[in-house]
C-alpha cells in the first residue's frame, strides 16, 4: 500500500517514526516481568480445581511431601475480601474449604517455594476434596439450566435494543424476511508472552507488583479490594508485556492478588509466570456466541426491519461479560440504515472457565451474523452483495439502532468506494481451476505435489465500530493524562496506557511532540505505575490513541502555554522550549499539566432504555476475501484479502497498517483455523501444537487501504481502529466460501471438516 | 542434579556408550525430544548424535541403493542433489516439515525413532520401500522400515542399537523413466503443522502406461503410518482410468482406521485420504 505522507518535515504526527520500544525488543534487551532481576524471589504455583462444578469440602497436603521449605496459601489466609473485584464481585481470588468451584480451572490453593520445579511438584502433593455437581458445560446446558451457576436461570444479564415499530408488524410488511442461526466458538489471544506478576511488600506495608497487563489500575483496585489497602499502598506496574488482544485486561488482577498473598506470606518477592498450557487453559478467551438472526427487506433491496436474538456464553463468573454483551448488542444491526430494529441479548453462565475481552469484544460475533445475512438477501435477491451494502449503508445524518444521530466522521461509503476501485469484479481474480501452489514451487526441487482442483469465491463484508467506551464510560473513567518537563529539557508523557505492542507509546510521543512544537526523540513517555502515572483508563475499547491521546495532546499544549508564559517572564522570550524546561524545572522545579478528558458535546446516553450516543464515533471498514477451496480436502487458501478501514487520520501510517493487518489475520485465523475445543469443561488443546493460530505461511498478502475522514475531538482528526480489523474479515471469509461452494456457513471456526460437512449435506439435498 | 550428557565423537565410542547406558537417551536434533521435557522426569543420561560424523550424509552406495545418514537434516536432505534426484518424494515430505528451524534441526533418524502416526517422513520410507540400517556392536541389522514400526510410536530398536542409516535399494526402480511420485501432507495449517492426512505414493508404469508397481503411504490414518495394501494390489497389473480410482479409494478401508482426536475427525480423514487415492490413481491416466 502507499503510506500517505501529510506532514511537513519537521512534526511527528502521519510520519512513521521508529518505534520507541522497538529496538529493545528485537535486540533482546526489553525486560518482560520473568527477565525482571529478582534474585530472591520464590516461584509461585496454582492448585486448581479439576472438576467444572463442585463442593470443596477441603484442601490437604499430601504428607509423605516435604512441606517445610513451601509456602501454602489457602482462602482461609485471606484475610480481607476474598474477591478479584471488577463489575460484580462474585469471583473468589482462591474458591474456600465449603464454597463452590465453578470451572475446571479455577484456583484453589497458591505454593510457592525457591524454584519453580519445587513449586510445580508442591502444587501436585496438594490434594483436593470435592463433592462434584452437575455442570453446564455450553449454552444449550445453560439454557436448560441443567445445572445452576448464576441466579436461578443463568442468565447474567440481558439488554434489548427496540428502534421503530413493533418489529413482527414490519417484518410482516416486508417482500423477504432471511433468517439464519449463526454460532461462533471461543478463541485464545494466544499473546507471545504468557501472564506473569512479580509481586512483593516492602517495609511500610505497601506491596508492589509488576506484570504482564493492559490495565494498571484495574490491577490497583482489585489489589485494594482484597487487601485493604488504600491508593499509596498498592503500587501496580507494567512490565513490558507481550501482547494483550483483551486476554490482560482482567485475568491479570488475578495473578497480582495470587503473587501478593504468596509474597505476604513468604516474607519474600514471589512471582508466578504461567506457562502456555496453563495460559491456554485458565485465562480468558473470547466469548463463543450464538445469534438468530431476521433480516427484512423490500424487493428493491431496502432493508426494513432487523430482529437479532443473541447469546453469549460468559462462563463461570461475570467478570467483564455485560460489556462485551453490551457491545454485541449496539453492533448487531451492523453498519446500516433500518427503520426497525429489536435486539434481544443475553449472557449466560456456564461451567466454563471465564471468557472475557478479545479484540473486537463481542462485536465480531454479532457481525459474523448480519454481515452473513446481508450476504444472503443479496444472493436472494440476485443482486451484486456490495451494491446492496451501499444502498442501505449509513450516512452522515442517519440514525443507528440506538437513534443516534451520526455527525461527524462517517467513512461509510468511503470505505465501501476505496474498496470497490481496487476490486471491481464481484468476482474473483483468478479464475481457473488449478489449485494454488503450496509450498510454492521452487525451481530445484522436483515437483511432485499432488494436486487438487479448487473452486474460488469471492466475499465481502462490511462494518462499524464503535470508538471508546461504550455509552456514558468515558465520562464515568474521566481519563487523565499528564504531560511534564524533565531536567534534561525533554518531555514525558505520564498515564497509565499501556504499550502492549500496539505502539501506544510511539504515537503519545508523536502526539505530545507536535504539540509542544519539539521534536519526536525529545518526548519519552513514563513506564506506567500507579504512584507515578494519573488513571487515565484501560487499555481496551480502541480508545488509547483517540481518547487518552487526546488528552496528552491537550496537556502538551496547556504545558507549552504555561512554559513559554513562564519563560517570557523569566527573560527567555523566544528560546527553544527545552530550554525554558530545563531552565524550569532547575529554577522552580517541574512543570507539568494534567488534562481530565471531556466528551465531545452533544453525547447522551440513556442506559435505562438503550437509547442515545452509543459510542462518540465508528471506525468504519470494508473488507474483501477471496478464496481457493480445495476439492479434496476443503482446505482454503486465502488468494487475496483487500482491507479498507477509516482511521479518521493516521498518527503513524506503518503502525496503523500494522495494526489493520494483525487483526485481519487474527480474524482469518479465528474464521478458518483457530477451535478452542473442550471437553468436560476442558481445553483439550492447550497447546501451540494444537491451539493453533496462523503463521506466515497462512497470512495472505495484505492490501490495506487506509481512508481518513477526521474525527474532529480526536488527535489530529484521529479515532480507534484497534479492534474494527477483527470484525469483518470472518464474515468475508465465509461469504466467499458461499460463493465458492453454494453452502451457507453459519458457524466459525469454518474448518476443512465443517466444510466438508456442509459439502456433503448439500451433495446429499441435491 | 545436572544429566550427563554425552556427545560422542565417533559411532564406536557412541555404540560403546548405548551399550553401558542402556537408560540413557539417545537424542539426535531433540525437536521431538525437547518438547515437554520440562514436564518429564529427567533422563539418566543424554547421549547427543546430532552431527556425529558417521551419521550424517547422503551416500550413493556401490550397490546402486542411497544411504541417508540417521542424523541427516530436512535441511541437508533438501540440498541433497542426490535426495533431489532419486527421492524426490523424500525431498518434497522435507520440505513440509515444521518450518525452517525445526528442518535446520530435526533429523530423518528422529522422525523414525519418534515413528509417530503423524511422523511425516514415514509414509515415503514405507512408499520407497525404505530399510532401517541399526548398528550395535555385534553388527549391522537390515530391517524393513514397514517391520521396524511395530505400533503406536514403538519400533523395532533393541537395547545396545542405534539408528544408523536409511537405506533406499530401490532407487532405480523408483527412479527410472516410468515411475510416478506424488506427496499430500494435509496439515492443520501451512507451517509448524501436525498431520491430519498424508499420502506419500509411488507408483511405475510400463511403456503401456500399466501399473506395473504401487506403493500406497499413508500416514495419521491409524495408530501407525502404513501401507494401503489391498489398494496396492489393485493397481498392478491396470491401467489407470476413473473406475481404478474409484476401486482404489474404496479399497483403502481394508488398511487404514482413523480416529476423532482434537486435530480433525474420523470421516474427514477418512474421506479425504479415499480423496487423495483417487486424485493419485487419476494422475497416472
Ligand atoms: C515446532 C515443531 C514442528 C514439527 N513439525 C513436524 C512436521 O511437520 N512433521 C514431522 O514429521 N515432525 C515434526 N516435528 C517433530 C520432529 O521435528 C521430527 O519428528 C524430527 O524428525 C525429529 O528428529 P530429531 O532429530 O529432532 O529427534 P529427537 O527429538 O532427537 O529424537 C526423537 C526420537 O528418536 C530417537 N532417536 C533419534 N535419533 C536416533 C538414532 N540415531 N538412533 C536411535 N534412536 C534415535 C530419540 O531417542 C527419540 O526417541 C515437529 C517438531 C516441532 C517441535
Amino acid at each position: 500500500m502507499s503510506v500517505p505522507t501529510h506532514s511537513p518535515a519537521d512534526v511527528a504526527v502521519g510520519r512513521s517514526p521508529p518505534r520507541v520500544d522497538g529496538a529493545a525488543k528485537v535486540s533482546g534487551r526489553a525486560l518482560y516481568v520473568d527477565d525482571l532481576p529478582c534474585e530472591d524471589a520464590w516461584h509461585g504455583a496454582t492448585v486448581r480445581s479439576s472438576v467444572p462444578h463442585g463442593r470443596l469440602r477441603g484442601v490437604h497436603l499430601d504428607r509423605a511431601f516435604d512441606w517445610s521449605d513451601v509456602t501454602v496459601v489457602t482462602a482461609a489466609d485471606i484475610r480481607g475480601c476474598n474477591v478479584v473485584s471488577l463489575i460484580e464481585g462474585d469471583q473468589p481470588a482462591l474458591v474456600p474449604v465449603g464454597g463452590t468451584i465453578r470451572h475446571v480451572a479455577e484456583p484453589v490453593a497458591l505454593v510457592a517455594a525457591s524454584t519453580r520445579a519445587r513449586a510445580f511438584a508442591a502444587a501436585a502433593a496438594v490434594r483436593l476434596e470435592v463433592d462434584e455437581l452437575p455442570a453446564a458445560l455450553d449454552l444449550d446446558a445453560a439454557l436448560r439450566a441443567d445445572a445452576l451457576v448464576h441466579g436461578d436461570d443463568n442468565v447474567m444479564k440481558t439488554l434489548r435494543i427496540a428502534k421503530g415499530d413493533e418489529v413482527e408488524r414490519a417484518l410482516a410488511g416486508c417482500d423477504l424476511v432471511i433468517e439464519g442461526v449463526y454460532e461462533t466458538g471461543a478463541q485464545e489471544q494466544m499473546y507471545i508472552e504468557p501472564q506473569g506478576m512479580l509481586a512483593h511488600w516492602d517495609e511500610h506495608g505497601a506491596c508492589h507488583v509488576t506484570g504482564s497487563m493492559q490495565c494498571p489500575y484495574y490491577v490497583h483496585s482489585a489489589m485494594k479490594v482484597l487487601f485493604g489497602l488504600d491508593d499509596a499502598h498498592a503500587i501496580v506496574t507494567q512490565a513490558v508485556t507481550g501482547g494483550g488482544f483483551g486476554g490482560k485486561e482482567e485475568y491479570p488482577s488475578m495473578l497480582a492478588l495470587h503473587a501478593a498473598l504468596l509474597a505476604r506470606a513468604a516474607g519474600r518477592p514471589v512471582k508466578i509466570v504461567y506457562d502456555r498450557e496453563e495460559d491456554v487453559a485458565a485465562t480468558t478467551k473470547r466469548h463463543p456466541s450464538r445469534v438468530r438472526h431476521r433480516l427484512g427487506l423490500m424487493r428493491d433491496g431496502t432493508f426494513v426491519a432487523a430482529d437479532v436474538d443473541l447469546v453469549l456464553d460468559g462462563g463461570a463468573y461475570v467478570t467483564l461479560t455485560p460489556v462485551v454483551l453490551s457491545r454485541a448488542v449496539l453492533h448487531a444491526a451492523g453498519p446500516y440504515r433500518l427503520p426497525h430494529v429489536r435486539v434481544v441479548g443475553r449472557a449466560l453462565a456456564t461451567n466454563t472457565p471465564p471468557h472475557g475481552a478479545f479484540r473486537g469484544f463481542g462485536a465480531p460475533q454479532a457481525i459474523f451474523a448480519t454481515e452473513r445475512q446481508v450476504d444472503r438477501a443479496a444472493r436472494a435477491l440476485g443482486v451484486d452483495p456490495w451494491e446492496l451494502r451501499r444502498k442501505n449503508a449509513l450516512r452522515a445524518g442517519d440514525t443507528t439502532s440506538t437513534g443516534q444521530v451520526l455527525e461527524h466522521s462517517v467513512g461509510s461509503l468511503a470505505v465501501l468506494d476505496a474498496l470497490r476501485r481496487v476490486a471491481p469484479s464481484p468476482r474473483p481474480d483468478h479464475e481457473g481451476s488449478s489449485s494454488p501452489a503450496w509450498p510454492p514451487p521452487r525451481d530445484e526441487l522436483p515437483d511432485v505435489r499432488l494436486g487438487s482442483p479448487v473452486r474460488r469465491g469471492r466475499g465481502i463484508a462490511f462494518c462499524m465500530h464503535g470508538a471508546g467506551f461504550t455509552g456514558s464510560g468515558e465520562q464515568r473513567l474521566a481519563g487523565r493524562a499528564s504531560v511534564a518537563t524533565r531536567p534534561d529539557g525533554g518531555f514525558e508523557v505520564r498515564s497509565s496506557s499501556t504499550d502492549i505492542g500496539q505502539g501506544a507509546f510511539t504515537t503519545f510521543a508523536q502526539i505530545a511532540a507536535d504539540a509542544l512544537g519539539v521534536d519526536g526523540a525529545r518526548v519519552s513517555v513514563l513506564e506506567p505505575t500507579t504512584d507515578r502515572v494519573p488513571d487515565s483508563g484501560p487499555t481496551v475499547a480502541s480508545r488509547t490513541c483517540m481518547v487518552v491521546g487526546k488528552v496528552v495532546e491537550d496537556a502538551a499544549t496547556a504545558l507549552r502555554a504555561h512554559l513559554l508564559a513562564w519563560g517570557r517572564a523569566h527573560g527567555l522570550s523566544g528560546a527553544d522550549l527545552g530550554e525554558i524546561a530545563r531552565a524550569h524545572v532547575r529554577d522552580v522545579g517541574e512543570a507539568e499539566r494534567t488534562v481530565t478528558y471531556a466528551p465531545p458535546p452533544g453525547i447522551a446516553w440513556d442506559d435505562e432504555s438503550y437509547t442515545g450516543s452509543a459510542y462518540p464515533v465508528y471506525g468504519w471498514a470494508a473488507c474483501l476475501v477471496d478464496v481457493a477451496v480445495d476439492d479434496d480436502t476443503h482446505e482454503v487458501t486465502i488468494e487475496r484479502c483487500v482491507h479498507a478501514v477509516d482511521v479518521g487520520h493516521a498518527i503513524h501510517p506503518v503502525m496503523v497498517q500494522g495494526q489493520i493487518e494483525g487483526g485481519t489475520l487474527q480474524a482469518l485465523g479465528w474464521a478458518l483455523l483457530e477451535a478452542v475445543k473442550y471437553g468436560g469443561g476442558r481445553v483439550l488443546n492447550p497447546r501451540m501444537t494444537d491451539c493453533i493460530i496462523p503463521t506466515s505461511a497462512d497470512a495472505p498478502k495484505m492490501e490495506t487501504l487506509l481512508v481518513e475522514s477526521p474525527y474532529p475531538f480526536g488527535p489530529h482528526g484521529a479515532k480507534g481502529v484497534g479492534e474494527i480489523p477483527m470484525d469483518g474479515p470472518a464474515a468475508a471469509a465465509a461469504n466467499a466460501l458461499a460463493d465458492a461452494l453454494g453452502i451457507e456457513p453459519a458457524c466459525v471456526p469454518m474448518l476443512p471438516e465443517t466444510i466438508a460437512a456442509a459439502r456433503a449435506a448439500r451433495e446429499g439435498a441435491t | 542434579m545436572t544429566t550427563p550428557w554425552i556427545r560422542p565423537a565417533t559411532l564406536d565410542e557412541a555404540l560403546a556408550v548405548r551399550e553401558e547406558h542402556a537408560d540413557w537417551r539417545v537424542l539426535a536434533g531433540g525437536t521431538d525430544l525437547m518438547v515437554d521435557a520440562g514436564r518429564r522426569p529427567a533422563p539418566a543420561g543424554v547421549i547427543d548424535l546430532f552431527g556425529l560424523p558417521g551419521l550424517v550424509g547422503v551416500e550413493p552406495m556401490r550397490d546402486g541403493s542411497l544411504r541417508i545418514g540417521a542424523a541427516t537434516t530436512y535441511s541437508m536432505l533438501l540440498a541433497s542433489d542426490d535426495v533431489r534426484r532419486h527421492l524426490p518424494l523424500l525431498a518434497a515430505v522435507a520440505r513440509e516439515v515444521g518450518a525452517w528451524q525445526i528442518q535446520a534441526r530435526g533429523t530423518l533418524g528422529g522422525n523414525v525413532g519418534t515413528c509417530s502416526p503423524v511422523g511425516d517422513t514415514l509414509p515415503a520410507l514405507l512408499a520407497l520401500d525404505a530399510e532401517v540400517e541399526l548398528v550395535s556392536r555385534k553388527g549391522v541389522r537390515l530391517v524393513a522400515f514397514d517391520d521396524f514400526c511395530t505400533g503406536y510410536r514403538t519400533t523395532d530398536l533393541r537395547p545396545g542399537e542405534l539408528i544408523a542409516a536409511l537405506r533406499f535399494g530401490r532407487r532405480a526402480l523408483f527412479a527410472s523413466e516410468g515411475a510416478r511420485h506424488a506427496w499430500r501432507k494435509v496439515g492443520t495449517r501451512r507451517a509448524q503443522s501436525v498431520s491430519k492426512v498424508m499420502l506419500a505414493a509411488v507408483a511405475v508404469l510400463d511403456d503401456e502406461r500399466r501399473i506395473t508397481c504401487a506403493r500406497l503411504g499413508l500416514g495419521a490414518v491409524r495408530e501407525r503410518p502404513v501401507r494401503a495394501r489391498a489398494a496396492e494390489d489393485l493397481l498392478v497389473g491396470e491401467r489407470a482410468d476413473a473406475a481404478l480410482a474409484q476401486r482404489a479409494s474404496e479399497a483403502l478401508t481394508h488398511d487404514i482406521a482413523p480416529i476423532d482426536d482434537v486435530r480433525s475427525t474420523a470421516a474427514y480423514r477418512r474421506d479425504v485420504a479415499a480423496r487423495l487415492v483417487r486424485r493419485f490413481v487419476l494422475s497416472l491416466a
